[in-house]
């Protein structure tokens, strides 16, 4: 049993870590969310530079060869700088779909774009009616000579409005809920037919309503098996799940931190609140739940590659403990600081809305419970 | 021991909720943040009201107030609430007009309640500090008396909707000498004196309610004392502990929790809706019985204070549950909504929003609510400070 990190593991955390303190001060980002395109595309191609967008990647495709690990030591640096820009997305979610189920041709093309930081993705999954079950679709690709058509909405899109290409979940077969019938395509987001409604959300990224109207996709934008998607979706989900959490982690140790600080400063009735033994306590509560959540973290990220269930079992288990800690640490760190942890001038309040959502990415506390329970 | 309202009881329930019905200004109702309410917003109910004679129920009848029984007030803030209505702000009914009816002088009476009353005076409160916050009695701003003026000269902060108001009561320092608690005045002070500025505040949901005040060589007219010179806490501690009617918010909660309801009617959840999944419903029926405990909780503080004893330091038992009900509330819409918690819609041009909707029409303002309800165990004494006064009057700890 080992939980330590190798040389070059530290050795990417620090870059990350560098990058992040001097490109991403919470003035910068606040610059950065507020602007006309919400992100910034030139750190983008930094990133592409510094190999982050390389490191899931087979070498054969001029990836850097790393497992999950390495994901989870970036996302958790993103974590703490709140970085906006498309990483789960792009990297974790639409590359985890062209490792475990692109064809040669597909990754042969876009891997290296995605590396070089010339594509970006978004996953089209969620609908108004889904709520949280991958398999409720009602948009659907009917076969059309050698071809798919494409109709239907996709509902909060995270980072379509940067993308250039979209993985969409749909349904080629069978009723609005089955497992089977579930077929991922990879599609151009300019492509005829798609049609996009583009808005911030709460917690400083960007989204779209996405809809598609009788878009024409090529059999070989295919990506795994026809009618039998929803396995290949599952896992890259799960691993996505995996990434979330370590990004959740990096905000819950910046809003810990920051709470404990502030506790040490902040004087009332002549004394640093944080001598008040409630607030101590409150604090140490905090604490442990971030500790308990980096260990469901690490589990997660070890567990990966077990058995579909255990798969399952660790990111059920990990999201849940993440959307508890979260919520609990989110709405500590404001009540901590008072008036003050009401402002949107202060970074805790900026935090906690991500801690939030985070919970409603992938499915929240309640829907992973009853995954967890459906397995055990 | 008795839950029955009398027949009289229930009449005027009859009237209440008649004249809300007809009377309660339409385009309010489409209100779903507080954000987007204007000053005039805020004041039609009230101007309404005030034409009826209910805007301050509680106040004696010969300031302007009704001679209603507890269990009327009640009734009325049910009814109220029933209905969703818009409360009447605090500052000036709940918190100045009483303290300035019991400890002003008879000038002070004639030349403040009426404005109270009409709406026609927005009043702000001038209590915290950025020094001074759960620790009031440390508060730093300086009033010096300079012939028939004091020049008062510091800063307030988190003052709710002062970019509206007209005056701002304000708890100064006048001697500076003695203790912390009794070297306090509480002074009134017209917005518009030169020196005043206000600078806003955005909270976390994006909303402007509140707002920094900067006192700089303010003067002013020593009439606008209240009571005595150095005596100003004890008309500060009167105003925290007077109005404690309604700040359990027993019958909006209820409201909120039948409006919850139908937004997880409305959200499906695979073949049924929200509603019938087990786990959510639970959640809604312990948040159910939460609010009847406190309801009930609220019932017997109301009839003690019946039977004439004052309201106690029980009702900061009202205060804490009270806002980690509507806190919770908040929380479960949040999650009843599902994705659609992400989009950020403020000031976004929605003209085509019928077109291409973003989310249900319930979802919007969801998670802003959430966020903006974080306030509650914050303001009007902490959550903490509450525990501590629970274990300190209460427990005797
Ligand atoms: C089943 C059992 C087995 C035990 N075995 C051993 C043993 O093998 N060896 C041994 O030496 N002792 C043992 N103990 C004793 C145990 O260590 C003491 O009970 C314990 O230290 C608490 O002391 P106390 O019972 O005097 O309670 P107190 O110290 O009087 O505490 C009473 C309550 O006040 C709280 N409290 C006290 N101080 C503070 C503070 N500063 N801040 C906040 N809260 C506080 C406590 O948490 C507790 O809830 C055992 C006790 C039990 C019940
Ligand atoms: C939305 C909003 C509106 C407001 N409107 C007004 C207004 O109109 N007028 C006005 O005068 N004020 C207003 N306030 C201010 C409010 O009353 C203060 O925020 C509150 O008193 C807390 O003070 P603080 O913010 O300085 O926090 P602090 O007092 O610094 O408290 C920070 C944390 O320490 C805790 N703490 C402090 N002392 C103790 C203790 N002894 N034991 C245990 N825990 C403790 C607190 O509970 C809190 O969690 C408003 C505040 C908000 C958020």
């Amino acid at each position: 049993m080992d939980f330590s990190f190798s040389e070059e593991q530290t050795l990417l955390r620090n870059s990350v870590q560098r990058f992040v303190q001097d490109n991403y001060e919470f003035e910068t980002r606040r610059k950065i969310t507020a602007s006309d395109t919400g992100w910034r595309e030139d750190y983008w191609k930094q990133f592409a530079e510094l190999g982050i967008l390389a490191a899931p990647f087979d070498e054969e495709h001029g990836g850097l060869g790393g497992s999950s690990i390495e994901t989870m030591i970036v996302m958790e640096e993103f974590g703490r700088g709140l970085v906006v820009e498309p990483y789960l997305p792009t990297v974790i979610i639409g590359g985890g779909f062209l490792r475990y189920g692109g064809t040669d041709d597909q990754k042969n093309a876009i891997i290296p774009e995605i590396i070089s930081g010339d594509t970006v993705v978004a996953f089209a999954y969620a609908e108004p009616q889904g709520r949280y079950n991958l398999a409720d679709l009602t948009t659907t690709a009917t076969k059309n000579g050698s071809g798919y058509v494409l109709n239907g909405q996709k509902a909060v899109v995270l980072a379509a409005p940067w993308a250039n290409k979209l993985v969409v979940t749909a349904r080629t077969s069978g009723g609005q809920r089955d497992e089977g019938g579930v077929t991922l395509f990879i599609v151009d987001k300019n492509a005829g037919g798609i049609s996009t409604r583009d808005y911030p959300t709460i917690d400083g990224l960007r989204a779209s309503e996405v809809t598609f109207e009788n878009v024409a996709v090529p059999a070989e934008n295919v990506i795994g098996d026809v009618d039998g998607g929803l396995p290949l979706v599952e896992k890259v989900v799960d691993e996505g799940i995996a990434a979330l959490c370590a990004e959740a982690i990096g905000g819950m140790k910046v809003l810990n931190d920051t709470t404990v600080e502030y506790c040490k400063t902040r004087k009332q009735f002549g004394q640093p609140i944080g001598k008040f033994q409630v607030l101590q306590h409150r604090m140490v509560d905090m604490f442990m739940a971030y500790e308990q959540s980096v260990s469901m973290t690490y589990m997660v990220n070890l567990k990966l590659d077990e058995g579909v269930d255990e798969r399952k079992k660790a990111a059920s288990g990990a999201k849940v403990q993440i959307g508890k800690a979260g919520r609990f640490i989110g709405q500590n760190a404001v009540q901590l600081h008072g008036g003050m942890g009401m402002t949107d001038e202060l970074n805790v309040g900026h935090y906690f809305k991500r801690l939030t959502l985070i919970d409603t990415q992938f499915g929240n506390v309640d829907h992973h419970l009853k995954r967890y329970s459906s397995l055990s | 021991m008795d839950l029955e309202y009398t027949p009289e009881e229930i009449a005027f329930r009859d009237e209440v909720r008649n004249f809300i019905e007809q009377n309660y200004p339409k385009h309010l109702k489409e209100i779903k943040t507080r954000s987007e309410m204007t000053k005039d917003d805020f004041l039609s109910w009230h101007r309404i009201l005030h034409k009826k004679g209910w805007v301050a129920p509680s106040w004696p009848v010969e300031h302007g107030g009704t001679d209603w029984t507890p269990a009327q007030k009640y009734i009325w803030n049910e009814e109220n609430g029933a209905a969703g209505t818009i409360p009447v702000l605090p500052f000036g009914v709940a918190m100045v007009g009483p303290v300035i009816y019991t400890f002003g002088n008879e000038e002070q009476k004639k030349r403040f309640l009426p404005g109270i009353l009409s709406g026609d005076d927005w009043w702000c409160q001038g209590y915290s500090e950025p020094g001074s916050g759960s620790d009031l009695a440390s508060l730093r701003t300086k009033a010096v008396r300079e012939g028939d003026h004091y020049i008062v000269n510091g800063s307030k902060t988190w003052t709710t909707l002062a970019q509206h108001a007209d005056w701002i009561f304000c708890l100064v320092r006048t001697d500076s000498d003695a203790k912390a608690q009794e070297g306090i005045s509480f002074l009134l002070i017209d917005m518009n004196t030169p020196g005043i500025e206000v600078r806003p505040i955005i909270t976390i949901d994006g909303s402007h309610e509140v707002n920094e005040v900067f006192l700089t060589d303010v003067k002013v007219p020593v009439e606008n004392l209240i009571g005595e010179e150095n005596k100003g806490w004890t008309y500060a501690k009167f105003l925290l502990g007077h109005e404690r009617s309604g700040i359990a918010a027993v019958s909006r909660s209820k409201k909120q929790i039948d409006r919850l309801k139908e937004i997880a009617k409305g959200e499906q959840d695979g073949t049924a809706s929200l509603f019938d999944d087990d786990s959510f419903k639970l959640k809604l029926s312990e948040l159910e019985v939460d609010l009847t405990a406190l309801e009930y909780t609220e019932l017997r503080t109301l009839a003690s204070e019946n039977a004439g004893k004052g309201p106690g330091p029980e009702s900061s038992i009202l205060k804490i549950k009270g806002t980690e009900i509507q806190q919770r509330i908040t929380e479960l819409t949040l999650e009843a909504v599902g994705h659609y918690a992400y989009p950020n819609l403020q000031g976004m041009d929605l003209g085509s929003y019928n077109e291409f909707p973003i989310g249900p029409e319930h979802a919007d303002g969801v998670a802003a609510n959430y966020l903006n309800m974080r306030k509650a165990s914050i303001y009007g004494g902490s959550n903490e400070i509450q525990h501590n006064i629970i274990a300190k009057m209460v427990l005797g700890l």
